[in-house]
C-alpha cells in the first residue's frame, strides 16, 4: 500500500495516478477486512475504487491528461508534511495501545449496542439505522446539496453572456 | 513502539496526503491527494475499534467478542459524504477548466494576473 502511495505522489500521468488510487482503495477494502469492518470494506470497495474512479475518469475526459512539471523545488512544503508527521506520531504515542480492550472507545455507549436491543444482528445496520438515524439524514442532505451543485456547475447555458468566455 | 504500528501508517497516508495537496498544481492530483487523506483518516478511527482475537459485528451465538461498530458507522457515512464532495471538487475543475483553458495553478494565477495588467494599461490609456 506504501509503494502504491508513492507511486500515486511522483508519477505525473494522470491517466496511472487514477488507476493506481483504484488499486490503493482495494488494498484499503483489504485492510478493513483484516480489521473485522466488512460493511465498511463492502462501501470502500464499492465507491472508492468503482465511483471515485468513474467519476475521476470523467473528469480527466474533459481534461488534459499529463500534469505539468513542478516549477520549483517542493522543499517547503516537504518539510510542512514531515513536521506535521512528527508532531502527529508525537500525539499518537499516547493513545491507548492497539487491540487494547479497556481502551475508553470500548466503554460508553457501545455495550448497549452489542445487546442487540432492536434484534437486528448486524449490529452496524442497527446503530446506522436506529441509534443514529439524524446521521444519515444529514449525509443526505450533505449529497443532495453536492448533486445540485454539480448541476448547477456543469449546466450547459444555451446562449447568455457568458458565451463570450471562450469553449464553454 | 510496535503497539502504535498502526497510528504510524495512518500518519504516513494523512502526510502523503497533504505533500500532495501542498506540492502539486493540478487540480485533480489535488484531489486525489485529498482522498488520500480522508482514507488516513478511516483508517485512523477503525483502527482504535478492532479486538485481539474478536470478529466483525454481527451477533452469532458461535463469538462472544466483536469490534467496535460505532467507528465503522461513523466511516460508512464519512465515505459517501467524501465521494459526493469528490463529485462536487471535480465539477468545479472541469468548471474552471472551461473558462480558463487548463487545470494547473500555476497558469491560472498567470491568467489572471495578465489579465488584471491589461485592464491596468487599458485604464491608463
Amino acid at each position: 500500500m506504501a509503494i502504491s502511495v508513492l507511486a500515486i505522489v511522483v508519477t505525473r500521468n494522470l491517466f496511472s495516478v487514477i488507476v493506481l488510487s483504484g488499486a490503493y482503495s482495494f488494498l484499503m477494502a483489504t485492510v478493513l477486512v483484516a480489521l473485522d469492518a466488512v460493511d465498511v470494506a463492502m462501501t470502500e470497495a464499492a465507491v472508492g475504487a468503482g465511483i471515485s474512479t468513474v467519476l475521476l475518469l470523467g473528469a480527466l475526459h474533459l481534461c488534459k491528461s499529463l500534469e505539468a512539471k513542478p516549477a520549483h523545488k517542493p522543499w517547503l512544503p516537504l518539510a510542512v508534511s514531515v513536521a506535521t508527521g512528527a508532531l502527529l506520531v508525537y500525539g499518537a504515542l499516547g493513545l491507548p495501545d492497539f487491540g487494547d480492550p479497556d481502551a475508553p472507545i470500548h466503554k460508553n455507549v457501545v455495550p448497549r449496542y452489542m445487546k442487540n436491543e432492536v434484534e437486528v444482528p448486524n449490529v452496524v445496520t442497527a446503530v446506522l439505522a436506529s441509534f443514529r438515524g439524524y446521521d444519515t439524514l444529514g449525509e443526505t442532505t450533505v449529497v443532495f446539496t453536492a448533486g445540485v451543485g454539480v448541476i448547477a456547475l456543469l449546466r450547459r447555458r444555451k446562449q447568455g453572456p457568458e458565451k463570450a468566455s471562450g469553449d464553454a | 513502539m510496535l503497539a502504535h504500528f498502526s497510528n504510524i501508517i495512518t500518519v504516513f497516508l494523512m502526510v502523503a496526503g497533504l505533500f500532495i495537496i501542498i506540492a502539486r498544481g493540478n487540480l485533480i492530483k489535488k484531489l486525489i491527494g485529498l482522498s488520500l487523506f480522508q482514507t488516513s483518516v478511516y483508517l485512523l478511527y477503525i483502527t482504535p475499534g478492532k479486538l485481539i482475537g474478536g470478529t466483525a459485528p454481527i451477533i452469532s451465538p458461535q463469538y462472544t467478542v466483536y469490534s467496535n461498530p460505532l467507528p465503522h458507522v461513523l466511516i460508512l457515512t464519512a465515505i459517501v459524504v467524501g465521494v459526493a464532495t469528490l463529485a462536487l471538487g471535480l465539477a468545479l475543475a472541469v468548471r474552471i477548466r472551461e473558462a480558463y483553458g487548463s487545470i494547473e495553478e500555476d497558469e491560472i494565477l498567470e491568467r489572471d494576473h495578465g489579465v488584471e495588467a491589461e485592464e491596468a494599461k487599458e485604464a491608463r490609456s
